[in-house]
């Protein structure tokens, strides 16, 4: 019953350390002799690209793999954690970038049922008194009877991290935590976490992309490059510089592309569109929208205010009960044969699970625009010849980093699903791109390509139309900003008059 | 971050070739397995009623394939099931498990014997094709009608097309025993036989009938339709994750309403042979569950149309020794219904095991082991 009991008096922090830790899958090393020392109390971050070995150190680290070569220390002592059972028997524990929770039970059933000794019969009257106590000694807190998916994502992962404390977990990974938060709620949240650090109950272990989080959070910095440990130290002595030029090594992000003069007729119109959205209940009303050629417009939103379905309304998944999308002039009905002439390409977000089938090859992913076009026309017999041509011409150029043509698109990393696809969606003359969320959870060289590949496609006269919930990635790359709240666009600016706290305001429905 | 992108391609060209040869080895292999470990569970069963497995595997083969006798009668039953195991397969590349094939074989055999009737007259020439069109067409209405209710209204299709099937064998029972029914088939109400002209003949130097040529060329055509054309690639897109298939604005729904209909069409061309070819008229006899065979069939071949060739071979086998195996062993005759079960329930059992048994990264271990 132990790890029943709310933890009343705090637990001192476990420091963890790892001794040449070296993971080899068959003749690939994903991690080569890396040694970290995360100290009793210390906030260490972890930075590194993708596949630079972060996931394989942490994996190794909660017992999910064995590592080939190399120790584990928990305060000092031989850790030898055998499966993450064990590794949460050793006070280690995870928060994952993706929440863990039961959307549909409170936070107090979520806390109970975590544990592993759960009761057949559970005494809710008594299991509440102790909750109560320990949110009480916590230093920040969210509602225990509020089902899960009433709670904000911010204060959801508040509830990870507090799931961890009254699991009795004292040393934390958290795997890139606030990709799902607000600038405001990942600020919160990780400075209730830093203050549990300070007071010595706590140690924490954070993957992250973000420069700025490490800057104001972390005190001490890991960096992994290919598998190596290749820099590190305070973060008080490191500036963002430095800390890039360990990641990168000698390679350079693709510089940002400059934005050019364009000129262009308007190519894509809506006009009084109305849809269901997603719940049924709320309307899409879209009184009017027009992207000219060579130009971006961004939409900014707090994501679930209706981006998703316009998207859907935009390539045909959705029906519309009122208004006209026109694109140049013509109605659009998003099939095949119109996205082909109007040369119309979409990327949604998370590709792999909106754009790709999973199983099939990454070639085949990449011949889905082309499979069944021939010169002049379309065609009835397969060319396997010509679309593993062309996608080994693609996946060079996007440098997508796969195994082979032949292996399933799943097994690819998040920014090379995203390169796969893009490498598909801009491959030849486009004129209207609809891009959603393009860089949501890629590291910066990642997000930099496919950012100036956006921007040259619209210096070439693609006309843009870029759903965002990041507003720097908005701010950085349209022509003009419009801001979506509850299904509508209720704000509209030029790129130069755009005000962050305006914006914001919008956002909120503050307005 | 996933680790396994970064796994490279094996170094030597042997390697790769081994490594080629593995990947295409793990489709079969698992499949293989699972019929073994079916196999041996109903070994375990037979012992529990002091039954002798040897022997029952022994006559399976000997009824099944030990004589030119038995290879013919596992030949003329494997049509049906090659039928109904493409009513499963085609549907099934679209995501789509479609089990209610029966309906379709039964629909499809009553429409031939109900035709025929008409048609006594008419030169064979034209009023064979006729026949077997008409019973392929009401297949590929019944099942494309599970493919509408699923496009259109959100019918579940596997529900669907099996509570159909038990309305089409009601209907054929209605049928024959009425508005059909010849006057002069006393114990076993049938249509009128069909007329000499009107039956399908054996295959030549066979004592096979043509439904058989005929399934298998229907087979290698489904496979070349999936496998090497853009429609085919395109129902792979859209039983692959149809939201990629929308977003790519392929016609997701012309495409499910066709491939159910064609499967369809497959299942009522079972039912064309099995009267045409078999039992001379439409009667009860069409609902002896070649449908749900066919089911088992399909998924043994993991819906490869080319699979299902020797698949149904072996399970005809089965089918064909039954007898023997009820005379010889003094078994019921729902041994092989549960001899099926066995090997239905394991295959079901193997498919979460895809990807886990894996040759290649067997292959490509050995290096650092």
């Amino acid at each position: 019953m132990h790890a029943a009991q709310p933890i009343q008096s705090p637990l001192p922090a476990v420091g963890i350390e790892t001794v040449g830790m070296t993971m080899r899958f068959g003749s690939f090393t994903a991690l080569d002799d890396v040694s970290i020392k995360v100290r009793p109390g210390s906030f260490h971050a972890l930075l590194g690209e993708n596949g630079a070995g972060k996931s394989t150190l942490v994996k190794c680290i909660m017992g999910f793999y064995h590592a080939s070569a190399g120790s584990l220390l928990i305060d000092g002592f031989d850790g030898n954690v055998t499966d993450p059972r064990d590794a949460h028997a050793k006070g280690l524990g995870m928060v994952y970038q993706h929440f863990t929770l039961v959307p549909a039970l409170t936070a107090a059933e979520n806390l109970v049922i975590s544990r592993a000794d759960v009761p057949a019969v559970v005494n809710w009257e008594h299991e509440m008194t102790g909750l109560q106590a320990f949110m009480a000694a916590m230093p920040f807190r969210v509602p225990l009877s509020e089902p899960v998916h009433r709670l904000a994502a911010g204060e959801k992962q508040k509830l990870e991290i507090l799931k961890q404390l009254y699991l009795g977990r004292r040393f934390l990974i958290l795997d890139e935590p606030t990709s799902v938060l607000t600038p405001d709620e990942a600020d919160e949240v990780l400075g209730h976490v830093r203050k549990l650090c300070e007071a010595g109950e706590l140690s924490v272990l954070m993957i992250s992309h973000k420069f700025r989080e490490v800057t104001a959070f972390a005190d001490e910095v890991t960096v992994l490059r290919r598998g190596r440990r290749v820099g590190g130290g305070m973060v008080a002595d490191l500036s963002h510089q430095d800390m890039a030029a360990m990641m990168m090594g000698d390679a350079k992000p693709a510089a940002p592309a400059a934005r050019e003069v364009t000129t262009g007729e308007t190519v894509l119109a809506l006009e009084g569109v109305r849809a269901r959205d997603r719940s049924g209940l709320k309307e899409i009303a879209i009184d009017g929208l027009t992207i000219r050629a060579g130009e971006i417009v961004g939409i900014a939103g707090i994501s679930g205010n209706g981006q998703m379905e316009l998207m859907e309304i935009l390539t045909g998944q959705r029906p519309v009960s009122a208004g006209t999308i026109a694109v140049k002039g013509a109605p659009y009905g998003a099939t095949r044969a119109e996205a082909r002439r109007h040369k119309v390409r979409y990327l949604p977000e998370e590709p792999l699970q909106n754009a790709c089938a999973p199983r099939m090859t990454v070639s085949e992913n990449i011949g889905f625009r082309s499979f069944d076009v021939d010169v002049g026309g379309t065609r009835f017999w397969l060319a396997p010849g010509e679309m593993k041509r062309r996608a080994a011409r693609l996946v060079t150029d996007y440098k997508v980093k796969t195994a082979s043509l032949d292996s399933p698109i799943a097994a690819l990393s998040g920014g090379n699903v995203q390169r796969a696809v893009l490498s598909r969606e801009l491959d030849g003359e486009v004129d209207i791109l609809i891009i959603s969320n393009p860089c949501f959870g890629l590291d910066f060289t990642a997000v930099a390509e496919i950012r100036s590949r956006i921007m040259s496609a619209r210096n070439q006269g693609t006309a843009v139309l870029l759903m965002s919930e990041d507003l720097d990635e908005i701010l950085e790359l349209a022509d003009r900003v419009m801001v979506m709240s509850e299904g509508r666009l209720v704000y509209e600016c030029t790129a130069a008059e755009a005000d962050i706290p305006t914006i914001g305001h919008h956002m909120g429905g503050h307005a | 971050m996933a680790v396994g992108a970064d796994i490279p391609a094996p170094a030597t060209p042997l390697r790769a070739w081994l490594t080629g040869i593995a990947g295409r080895a793990e489709g079969l292999l698992l499949p293989v397995l699972a019929l073994l470990a079916g196999f041996a569970v109903f070994a375990v069963f037979l012992l529990l009623l002091g039954k002798n497995p040897a022997t029952f595997y022994a006559l399976v083969y000997k009824a099944g394939f030990g004589t030119a006798f038995s290879w013919n009668n596992t030949l003329s039953r494997a049509a049906p099931l090659l039928f109904s195991a493409l009513c499963v397969a085609v549907p099934a590349r679209l995501g789509l498990v479609v089990i209610g094939g029966e309906g379709a074989i039964v629909l499809g055999g009553v429409m031939a014997g109900g035709l025929a009737m008409l048609l006594a007259g008419w030169p064979a020439i034209l009023a064979m094709p006729l026949l077997a069109l008409m019973a392929a067409l009401v297949g590929a209405i019944w099942i494309g009608a599970v493919g509408a209710l699923r496009q259109w209204r959100g019918v579940n299709e596997t529900i669907a097309s099996l509570l159909l099937a038990y309305i089409a064998i009601a209907l054929m029972n209605h049928l024959v025993e009425g508005p059909l029914r010849d006057p002069a088939s006393l114990n076993k109400p049938s249509t009128a036989p069909l007329a000499e002209s009107l039956r399908v003949g054996d295959l030549p130097g066979w004592n096979v009938h043509w439904g058989l040529a005929v399934a298998v060329v229907c087979c290698i055509l489904c496979w070349v339709l999936i496998e090497r054309t853009t429609t085919g690639f395109g129902a792979r897109i859209a039983g692959g994750n149809v939201r990629a298939a929308q977003v790519q604005g392929l016609p997701v729904t012309r495409l499910v309403v066709g491939f159910t209909a064609l499967g369809g069409a497959f299942a009522g061309l079972a039912g064309y042979f099995e009267v045409s070819a078999v039992h001379g008229s439409a009667n009860a006899s069409l609902a002896s569950g070649y449908g749900y065979t066919g089911i088992l069939v399909a998924f043994l071949a993991r819906h490869n149309p080319l699979a299902i060739i020797p698949v149904a071979l072996l399970l005809a086998g089965f089918e064909a020794s039954s007898g023997l195996v009820q005379r010889r062993m003094d078994l019921p005759d729902a041994t092989m219904t549960v001899l099926q079960g066995f090997v239905f329930v394991s295959i079901l059992a193997s498919e979460t095991l895809t990807g886990r048994i894996s040759l290649t990264a067997w292959l490509n271990r050995k290096d650092t082991a």
